[in-house]
């Protein structure tokens, strides 16, 4: 196929189609994908915002060998044939990525032992695999009064990185959305306008979306430390969304219902608040099973149980003697 | 019926009636009776325990406690660190919201309500003092966990785990 766009990302080639960003062509590679805080594939036009993602563009095209000067946000730039990046090889990129860390835990007041999201926060992975152990910051962080918006979800406006993915999510997804980014600069900050409450169908979804702990579940509220519930895939029959979620369970008790979310962090199918928030008897869900976080997750530590194998895969299988 | 040798090591043992210093057994009695006795005068090497204790390394690792800070609040904020640390999985705790007028009470927005040690299951190996991140739960190196008769009496709630309000 000619109209494929061959790139090469530390050292490893794939074709894409045009059109295709380097975020999304390493993300095809699989191996070592930029990281990216603001950057959302289910909602449009986000990215640009958080500068995670830079990478090094050594070679611009087959035409134009010349690397770009500066290092440009893959999740933005779309790729050209011949184009040669690197990610993680290049020290100039981890020193920036290192910087860009630096300047999002400025304000953040790391209070990670307190924090919901604590155990699956893009930041403290981001901060663990790219930041410094120590903060070289010795000045007062931001602080905000707080605003309540409304009896479902949380907002900790200090946790907050103004990745704007919550403001895109509500324009996308409901049909009127009451909550934005106020102010300018260093004092903007996520709010409803003159206290709105946020009960939209679909609002909860800023729950998933939020890369931080700055909009947290109200009813999960301290209830568990994510490493302590156990997920599992469930469905039920919904009027408003595909009704495919995961359950939080504590032994016996549903403590939180959230979106089924990709390996790279995403929603994979956006849910409503009825399914979210009022549905917390096992009775209302079809459970499906047990769902595998992955070996690297803090949430698989201490559940010990043996994959659940169904018996037609047994059957199939060259364990199983003629 | 042939026997066969398994080995060439065979000692095959006489069986001689005993003698009669052997039979009335007195000899052999008082033989035992002179090494007791010579026990009596050697050192001892044991202590009894509750009235004499031996001196305990500075980084002996005891019963724990959770710590208050220079206020006299709790620090533990049910983070949950030291029970995902834990080989053993002896901690439990349930989180609650701070209320408003309870900063003296408790240091950060969120507490401990319950926290528990099993210390049947606890093998004092000190990792929860390790990942605690507000320097709450330290083990104490001059006390260790008494015994008891009954089970339940070694589950640690917080009433006996945290420290004693400081006296003034």
């Amino acid at each position: 196929m000619s109209d494929l766009l061959k790139v090469t990302i530390d050292g490893k080639s794939i074709e894409v189609a045009p059109g295709t960003t380097i975020l999304q062509a390493a993300r095809q590679i699989g191996d070592k994908y930029p990281p990216a805080m603001c950057y959302y594939t289910p909602l449009k036009n986000t990215g640009g915002k958080c500068r995670v993602c830079l990478v090094k563009v050594s070679q611009t095209s087959e035409a134009n060998p010349r690397p770009i000067p500066k290092l440009v946000a893959s999740c933005l730039t779309k790729v050209e044939n011949g184009m040669v990046v690197e990610n993680e090889s290049s020290a100039e990129v981890l020193e920036a990525r290192k910087g860009v860390v630096e300047f999002l835990l400025i304000n953040h007041p790391l209070d990670c032992p307190i924090c919901d999201q604590a155990g699956e926060c893009d930041l403290q992975n981001l901060s663990y695999e790219h930041g410094t152990e120590t903060t070289r910051y010795e000045e007062g962080r931001r602080e905000f009064n707080k605003i309540d918006i409304g009896p479902h979800i949380q907002l900790h406006m200090t946790r907050c990185i103004l990745c704007y993915r919550c403001v895109y999510a509500a324009d996308q997804l409901t049909n009127s959305r009451v909550h934005g980014v106020l102010n300018r600069g260093d004092v903007s900050e996520i709010s409803t306008y003159i206290q709105n409450s946020i009960d939209n169908d679909f609002s909860g979804n800023i729950i998933d979306v939020c890369p931080v702990g700055a909009l947290t579940d109200k009813t999960y509220r301290f209830k568990q430390r994510v490493w302590f519930s156990k997920p599992y895939n469930a469905h039920r029959n919904c009027t408003k969304c595909s009704g495919k979620t995961v359950l939080w369970m504590k032994d016996e008790n549903i403590i939180r219902v959230t979106a089924r979310k990709n390996k790279f962090g995403e929603v994979e199918e956006f849910i409503c608040n009825e399914c979210r928030f009022d549905h917390r008897s096992k009775t209302d869900w079809v459970i499906e099973g047990v769902r595998d976080m992955g070996d690297d997750s803090v949430i698989s530590a201490n559940k010990y149980e043996l994959p659940v194998v169904s018996p037609a895969v047994l059957v199939d299988s060259k364990f199983v003697s003629e | 019926m042939a026997i066969i040798k398994l080995t060439s090591r065979i000692k095959v043992m006489e069986r001689k009636p005993m003698s009669f210093m052997e039979r009335i057994y007195l000899p052999a009695v008082f033989k035992g009776m002179a090494i007791t006795l010579s026990h009596l005068f050697k050192k001892k090497t044991t202590i009894s325990y509750p009235e004499q204790k031996r001196p305990m390394s500075d980084v002996f690792r005891g019963l724990h406690i959770l710590k208050r800070d220079e206020n006299g609040a709790e620090r533990c904020t049910a983070c949950g660190l030291c029970a995902l640390a834990c080989p053993a999985e002896a901690i439990t705790m349930t989180a609650a919201e701070r209320k408003a007028g309870e900063q003296l009470l408790y240091r950060e927005e969120k507490y401990a309500a319950v926290y528990e040690i099993n210390m049947l299951r606890c093998i004092f190996c000190g990792l929860c003092e390790e990942a605690c991140p507000k320097a709450a739960i330290f083990l104490q190196n001059d006390v260790m966990a008494p015994p008891s008769f009954e089970r339940g009496d070694f589950i640690y709630g917080k009433d006996r785990l945290v420290e004693p309000f400081p006296q003034i």
